[in-house]
């Protein structure tokens, strides 16, 4: 797990931001695995849909005074029917979509959900695009069905920032997510402005509940 | 698209707040749910919408017209259909810890929680009292009331059903209520702002119900307990509205296993020989070509719209969605409050309730407020004439919105002898406690064991790790 030392724990002049990081993209092309690699650096070919983990976090050092932690969220399967809530893309800061360059058809889902970000989420959330599982074409080329060129052209043209990654060997998963790291406004991190009136609800001490629920 | 599974445990009908938070709590117990919802987004009636969305549900503009384009970005409104707000301790506070759903929510306290006496112009608002010392700085009692008064709240403190030392004398399983405030000589208007707005009774039923006075009593402390939390109120609200709540355990679900399906329409329940619902035919439109498809289930949960031939109406509710561009008279300008008008005020049976958010807790632009103003209807008819008492306290309305008497709905039978098992409608009260005694009710019904959500947190963290 990340480390999770509260922001004022730092020296002065450090800076520490926090921000919330969306997954998209079609089931199957390897989000959850992109995700597995940059928190835990794991990787396991026979993942099935993702269960039980939908809410990790991960912290990186963009230099030595600089630190960016991204609360990433996972889709917990809910785009395979188009049922993901506007909460999930409720103050997103960043976005990593994904598609398989093994499957044609993943872009044209990958574009499609540029589209819902651009229409649901913050006008100013940066978005990344990968094409998964490089390792796939590195022994074997003719499996490619996306050439670099058509998915690089499409995020020059879209404003997207743009990686071929494998979660499978880890190759540029990490600058993946500095590459946004750095693109995002450090000094005006949105997750830790504004939190004074916010109520933190956690549980009750046993004795502030001594009377107990109502025995009907 | 995926297949859909031949068989699930559970499939859910419709994404109220009662669905999800089952939908949620089973697929945390190793459920495989399946949830549909026939609508194109989460909540159903305990969802949060749009100005657009609102204007065009009422239909009450001009055609051709777009009035909502006068109230700033159509995405910073998130206007709830149903006012309510959750008791900072009460069980859905409590549900949310146990499950950590609230890690994807935020909460703000509400502001203040007021009581009217007194009708018309010569009306006082004032803050309700919610400990000893409250009260003896409170408008709302004479200098001898006060001490009464103080007396009582600290009693309440005190009081423990297992000690009869602590019951001063009464026989609290066949006493009433009003013996016990007589006990404490409270006058009428004291016991009218205890009963009303701090037990949060809507009538006067439990006045003179025998053996109802351990229950009065916990509403009370109950009451206190959320005011002595986080200080301002009992209160508190989700930033962006009620409608995050289903999404957050819709998301629980879903973290879980359980399948999501919006846009989707339930065709046909199936039922074997013996009359016990085994599956579904359902369609999910919104996609070319639309996809119909059967799957079966061990039982079946929904909300009543999707069985109007097994619920009944039980009464109505009347409410009048308003915008304002200013906060609630006579509440300090608070950004957020309720207002409750006790039904001996003006003459009614039922109390009047406002629920009063605003831009502090992210459902409108800046400068606008939304008030809610809602009552259980007592006529057949002029129900603006039975609002009227509440709608005057709001001063100048920008727009208001207040179609036909809602229908309060709730099952006719509980479920063991079709297996499906049905939610009552959201009622007028101010707070959630009846929606999760309603969700414990049908845990209850549906798996044969209460539901203990204590210990589940433990159980989520758990699985993280792995």
């Amino acid at each position: 797990m990340a480390a999770r030392g509260p922001p004022g724990a730092r020296g002065m002049g450090n800076r520490f931001a926090q921000f919330k990081l969306v997954l998209l993209g079609e089931s199957a092309v390897g989000k959850s695995s992109i995700v597995l690699r940059f928190v835990k650096d794991q990787f396991d070919s026979y993942r099935e849909s993702t269960i039980g983990a939908a809410f990790l976090t991960q912290t990186i050092s963009l230099d030595e005074t600089t630190t960016v932690k991204f609360e990433i969220w996972d889709t917990a399967g809910q785009e395979r029917y188009k049922s993901l809530a506007p909460m999930y893309y409720r103050n997103a800061n960043c976005a990593v979509v994904v598609y398989d360059i093994t499957q044609a058809s993943s872009l044209d889902k990958a574009k499609a959900w540029v589209k819902e970000l651009q229409r649901q989420a913050n006008e100013n959330i940066i978005i990344a695009l990968a094409g998964n599982k490089l390792d796939l074409v590195t022994d074997e080329p003719d499996k490619r069905a996306i050439t670099t060129e058509e998915a690089e052209s499409y995020a020059n043209e879209a404003g997207l920032l743009f990686f071929e990654t494998s979660a499978k060997t880890a190759e540029n998963v990490a600058e993946l997510f500095t590459a946004i790291a750095k693109r995002l406004p450090l000094d005006q991190s949105p997750r830790l402005g504004g939190r004074g009136e916010r109520v933190t609800l956690a549980p009750e001490s046993a004795n502030t509940e001594a009377g107990g629920p109502c025995a009907c | 698209m995926d297949e859909i599974a031949k068989e699930y445990d559970v499939i859910v009908l419709g994404t109220g707040l009662t669905e999800c938070i089952l939908s949620g709590v089973l697929s945390v117990k190793g459920k495989k749910v399946l949830h549909i919802d026939r609508n194109d987004h989460y909540g159903g009636e305990a969802s949060s919408v749009n100005l657009e969305t609102l204007f065009k549900k009422y239909g009450n503009y001009p055609k051709g017209t777009e009035p909502w384009k006068q109230y700033g970005r159509l995405n910073d409104w998130n206007i709830d259909l149903v006012p309510k707000f959750l008791m900072s301790s009460g069980e859905l506070t409590n549900i949310l810890v146990s499950t950590d759903v609230t890690r994807y929510l935020e909460f703000k306290q509400v502001a203040g929680s007021y009581v009217q006496q007194g009708t018309g112009p010569r009306a006082t608002v004032a803050k309700v009292p919610s400990d000893a010392s409250e009260a003896l700085r409170s408008p709302l009692m004479g200098i001898f009331e006060k001490r009464r008064m103080k007396g009582f709240i600290e009693w309440v403190g005190q009081f423990d059903i297992k000690d009869p030392s602590t019951h001063k004398g009464l026989n609290l399983n066949t006493c009433t209520m009003k013996e016990v405030y007589d006990k404490f000589g409270l006058e009428a208007s004291t016991k009218d702002f205890v009963g009303h707005a701090m037990a949060l009774y809507t009538n006067d039923a439990y006045l003179e119900t025998r053996g109802a006075a351990p229950e009065a009593i916990e509403r009370i402390r109950l009451y206190g307990n959320s005011v002595a939390r986080y200080g301002k109120s009992p209160y508190i609200y989700p930033l962006y509205g009620l409608g995050e709540l289903p999404q957050g355990f819709a998301r629980l679900s879903a973290i879980y296993g359980g399948t999501y399906m919006l846009n989707t329409n339930i065709d046909e329940i199936q039922y074997d020989d013996a009359g016990k619902a085994v599956g579904i035919n359902a369609t999910m439109t919104g996609i070319e070509p639309e996809m119909k498809f059967e799957t079966r289930a061990k039982m079946i949960l929904g909300d009543p719209s999707y069985f109007p031939s097994k619920v009944r109406v039980v009464g109505h509710v009347l409410r009048a969605i308003c915008i304002l561009k200013h906060p609630l008279a006579s509440t300090n300008d608070s950004d957020s409050s309720q207002l409750i008008i006790p039904q001996s005020q003006v003459g009614r049976k039922n109390d009047i309730y406002i629920a009063c958010v605003g831009s502090a807790h992210n459902v409108c632009p800046k400068g606008y407020w939304i008030a809610i103003v809602s009552t259980i209807a007592e006529t057949a008819a002029n129900h603006h004439v039975e609002l009227a008492p509440g709608l005057e306290r709001l001063g100048r309305i920008e727009e208001q919105f207040m179609g036909p008497p809602i229908p309060l709905y709730e099952p006719l039978e509980d479920g063991k002898k079709d297996n499906i098992f049905i939610s009552k409608s959201y009622d007028a009260s101010s707070h959630f406690e009846s929606t999760t005694a309603d969700v414990r009710d049908i845990y209850r019904r549906c798996t044969g064991e209460e539901l203990v959500v204590e210990g589940l947190r433990e159980g989520l963290q758990v699985a993280e790790e792995n």
